[in-house]
This record gives C-alpha cells, structure tokens and sequence, in this order.
C-alpha cells in the first residue's frame, strides 16, 4: 500500500503532521509513515504512532547530526521510496522549509512551503499559502506524482489523534553530508508562551534600542497582555525567541494584538491575522500593518504608546 | 550570487480582491540585496569575482533592474531572458539558474536570500544546491571564507549554529547579515559599463518541456480580512483617548 509520509524535526509538529496526515490518508486509501531522524530520533516512534503513524521510520545515522538539508533530504528520499509514500508532509519551521525544496528537487517533485491551510477537493491537495507579501492567498495544487507540502506548525491539532500502530522501521539508509557542524551553543533568552495569551503587545523594528522596549513592557502591563516581537528583534538578540510571533515563532489568535513599530511584513502578521481585534500604532501611515488593522494610531510611537498607558490607567 | 527581481510588493495594489500587477515597477529583492552586501565584502576580504546571475521570467525591464545589482558591486551580469520563460514555478527556476551556474563554470560560492520579496517560498536555493549536488546552508547572519570552505552562523530556535561548508556550496542569507550599500552616483554611472550577458534558454541546452510546472497557482485572491480600518488622528493625548475609549467599547480592556 501507498503511504503519506510526515516529518519534522519538532517532535510537536510532526504529530500534528500525523494526526491530520491520518484524516487525509484515510481519504485517499493510503497508509501513514512517518519519520524520526537524527540523534535520539527512537524516542519519538511511540508519541508519532500515539499521532497516527502505522509505521516510523527511525534514522539515527552520524550525518543527520543538526539535521543538515543534503542528508536529511537523502533520508527521506530513500525512506519515500521504501515507503511508497505519494504525499509528504513536512514542517514549515526553518529547518523544514530549508529541506522541502531539496528533498522534493530529489523526488522531481513539486512542493508548496508555508502552507497555512490544506485540504482535498475531489481528491486532490489544495494548499494555501500567502503571496505577494501577504497581500494575498495563493491555492496551489500539485501536478507530480510525489507532492511535497510544509505546512507552518499549528495549522492542524494534535488532539484527538487516532493512534496508528507505531510499528518501527530502521531502513539502511546510505548518507553523507557536506555541512560540518563546528559550534552549536544555547541563546541565553526567557521563556514565555505567546499561544493561549489573550493580549499580545507587538514590538518592532520602530524601537531604536532594546532599553526603549522598556515601553513595550510598560503597555503590555498597562493592558494585562504579553509582550512578542517580529524576529528582527530577536536576531538582534533584544529579546528571546519564544517571543518571536510570525512564520518563524508563534502562530497567535489573541482577543487583542497591539503592534507597536511593526511595519507588517508577511513573516510576521502570518502569526497574528487569527487574532479577534488588530491594532497599530506606526510613523509610517503607509506600513503594511494598518492594511489589517481594525485601530491604527499613526504617530510616534515614543509620544503615543506614554499616552496610551496614562489613559488606559484611567480605565 | 543568485538575484531575484519581482514586482515591488509595496505597490502591489487589491482591487476586487485581485492583485493589481500592471504598472508595478520590478526591483531587487531586500534579501538579494543583502546577499549581493555578503558576496562583495566576500570578495573584498577574499578576492574572485562576484557575477549577478537572474532570470528575467515576466520583468521586461530587467536590464534596468540589474543594474542595481552593478551598480553595488557585482563584478558582472549575466540574465536569463526568453520568452518561453516568462512564468516559471520554483523547480523551473532552479533548472535555469543551475544550468546558468554550470555554463559559467567555476562558482565557489552561490548566495541568495533566503526568500523573495514576494513569495518568500525559499525553494530555489535549495534546489539549486541539490540540482548542482553540493551542500547548503540557509538563514546565515555571518558568512566569511576560511580555506577551502564558507563558514557561518545562523540562529535556529534555541540555538546559535556555527558551520562550515566545503566549496562549492550554496548559502542564503537573512537581513540581519548586513545593510547593503547604498551606491553613488558614480558608481551608478559605471554599471552601465559593467559586463552583462544575455542568455536564452537555448544558450543553456533547456527547451520549454525541461521547465514544465510540477505545480499550479489555482487562484490568488486577498484574503477576506473584515477589519474596520479606523484611524485615529490629533495629538497623541487624543489619539489615546479615542483609541482606548474603542478598546473598552470592543469589550477588550476595561472588564
């Protein structure tokens, strides 16, 4: 029997994959595999069967170590072809994206990355995906004979998952890696969860340095809410990763979001158009942002945001 | 270094729900930029020849528009230019770009950005590196060349990597890496006398059947966002009066 192949090498991710890899295989009249790379990767075979898997392909081989593109790809390629898997799901993280283009080049297979939405219509994938810098949505279908599709990490829910039977596969795989891996070392950071906040300060690139974020914090007090940030932010290292909203962080669905110097890029707003009520606060009347925002205060933000705390304490 | 030019996503107008293309002016990609920064200080530092390499698709201005990329720094441009390749799908691309790597000859180092300005799908680099069989590595904010090799650094999750690449090897970069130069005047004068190539598909040994879609764009419409699009003006004082005077009547502070 054809499979549906998932893999991420977030763990979380990958069993969202397979939970709702299930839904569509079972529609499709094809088995779910999925599969565990890297060091450990073992452990992971009972929570991906608990998911959904029928079979986990587990890789632990030396050059899957920082899961590098060209033997990760090459794992997966040779584990498709083991399986007879016809569609693969991945997940839409860095990593993931990096590795979809590979591994579906190998396969000669047409792929959709950052996929927020994907479902059958008369048996066949349509994903969505933004475009244009989020002006819009793409639907995009898939012609090949193997598709590959990264779907952003929480697009489908774990929850309620059928088990499959979790039957474990240690394929012979033949790998190699170009990448050396010289030094991987722990940021220093916080940790906060951005998911289930129901007020969500947003802080951008408007800030001129991270001692003005102190601002950001100030409001996000003043309105019982968390502070997150576009991941420029976070590059800079000004604040932790986990407050990272967007492609690259926490997909949100707050009551409100309140962005304070966030020009809108796609990258970001892709974390926080879920959310119930959107506002801005930008210099720049022109930013991306107030294009989908329900409240925009164009201004400073260094005069505006004080306003605001001193007004909403008289609430 | 690989660049892409598409349509300038900040004058990308909806009208009925459809993006309006017509009249919006190509430029370069801000990560391609960024790339284009990375790939002249690599030269600087470590000598070679930075070539701009792009494939038209539907850019009729695309002369125009490498020249930016001239006018930077780039040593050379060489453009992919047919009109059996106005619309491609990312694996065409990559077709073209590994079949343009591979007539140039000799690349040490392929940079791009890590995605477009448009569609950010970031699927090229990678399947150029695959198509080319040598090893990668996307998202760097540090690319500098030791012997032999690219070294770099690049933030993932909870971690700051450091890697190393053998040459030939493929590399995206973020925007964190640099902040392109801005060129002079004279510098902008110069490009137009700078080595550009012009090459078609034919040039490349590629015919309109090597770059059939594997994928297709169903539709492409603004999402149905029902935002209320209030803007409050005055002075800051009135602006936060009125602002959170609308958040209390939404029901989202205050309660």
């Amino acid at each position: 029997m054809a499979d549906l192949l998932v893999y991420s090498e977030k763990i979380g991710t990958a069993c969202e994959l397979a939970a709702k890899g299930r839904e569509f295989a079972q529609a499709l009249g094809l088995g779910v595999s999925a599969a565990a790379l890297g060091t450990g990767a073992a452990a992971q075979a009972a929570e991906l069967g608990a998911a959904g898997a029928d079979r986990v392909f587990v890789g632990e081989d030396q050059a899957l170590e920082g899961w590098p593109a060209d033997s990760v790809a090459a794992a997966l390629a040779q584990i498709v072809a083991e399986a007879d898997a016809k569609v693969v799901l991945l997940g839409s993280t860095r990593r993931g994206k990096e590795l979809a283009g590979r591994l579906a080049e190998k396969l000669g297979a047409g792929a959709v990355t950052d996929v927020n939405g994907l479902e059958l219509e008369d048996g066949a994938f349509i994903a969505a995906r933004y475009a244009f810098a989020g002006a819009t949505v793409a639907r995009e279908k898939v012609g090949s004979d193997v598709k590959v599709f990264a779907v952003m990490p929480k697009t489908f829910s774990a929850e309620d998952a059928t088990a499959g039977a979790g039957a474990v596969v240690t394929p012979a795989l033949q790998l190699a890696t170009g990448m050396k891996v010289v030094e991987r070392r722990a940021k220093e950071g916080d940790t906060v969860s951005l998911d289930a906040a129901p007020r969500i300060v947003g802080v951008g690139r408007g800030f001129g340095k991270k001692e003005d974020l102190a601002l950001g914090d100030q409001l996000a007090e003043a309105l019982e809410g968390i502070v997150g940030c576009t991941k420029s932010l976070a590059d800079f290292q000004w604040l932790g990763e986990d407050r990272i909203i967007g492609l690259s962080g926490a997909k949100t669905a707050p009551d409100l979001y309140l962005s304070v110097g966030v020009s809108g890029q796609v990258q970001h707003t892709v974390g926080v158009s879920a959310a119930k009520l959107i506002a801005a606060i930008n210099k720049d009347k022109e930013a991306p942002i107030f294009q989908m925002a329900d409240y925009g205060i164009v201004g400073d933000l260094y005069e505006v945001v004080p306003a605001v705390i001193e007004r909403l304490k008289a609430v | 270094m690989c660049v892409k030019t598409n349509p300038d996503p900040q004058m990308v107008r909806i009208k009925n729900r459809e993006p309006v293309l017509e009249a919006v002016p190509f430029k370069l990609g801000d990560l391609d930029k960024n790339a284009l920064e990375t790939a002249i200080q690599l030269r600087d530092a470590a000598g070679g020849k930075v070539v701009a390499l792009t494939v038209a698709e539907s850019n009729r201005k695309i002369k125009e528009t490498v020249k930016d990329a001239l006018a930077m720094g780039a040593d050379e441009a060489v453009i992919v230019d047919d009109p059996a390749a106005a619309t491609l799908d990312q694996a065409a691309v990559a077709t073209v770009v590994a079949a343009a790597v591979q007539k140039l000859g000799a690349c040490d180092l392929l940079l791009f950005g890590e995605g477009s300005s448009d569609n950010y799908t970031g699927q090229v680099p990678s399947r150029v590196a695959e198509k080319l069989g040598v090893p990668q590595v996307g998202y760097a904010r540090k690319v500098e060349a030791v012997e032999g090799a690219v070294r770099c650094e690049r933030s993932m999750d909870e971690m700051i990597e450091t890697l190393e690449l053998p040459l030939p090897a493929a590399v995206t970069v973020v925007s964190e890496i640099n902040e392109p130069r801005i060129p002079s005047l004279m510098h902008i004068m110069k490009a137009g006398s700078k080595p550009t190539q012009v090459w078609t598909l034919s040039d490349l040994g590629l015919d309109a059947a090597a770059l059939a879609p594997k994928q297709e764009v169903v539709s492409n419409l603004a999402e149905e966002q029902d935002r209320k699009h209030i803007v409050f003006e005055g002075t800051a004082a009135e602006q936060a009066e009125a602002f959170v005077n609308a958040l209390v009547k939404e029901g989202v502070v205050g309660r």
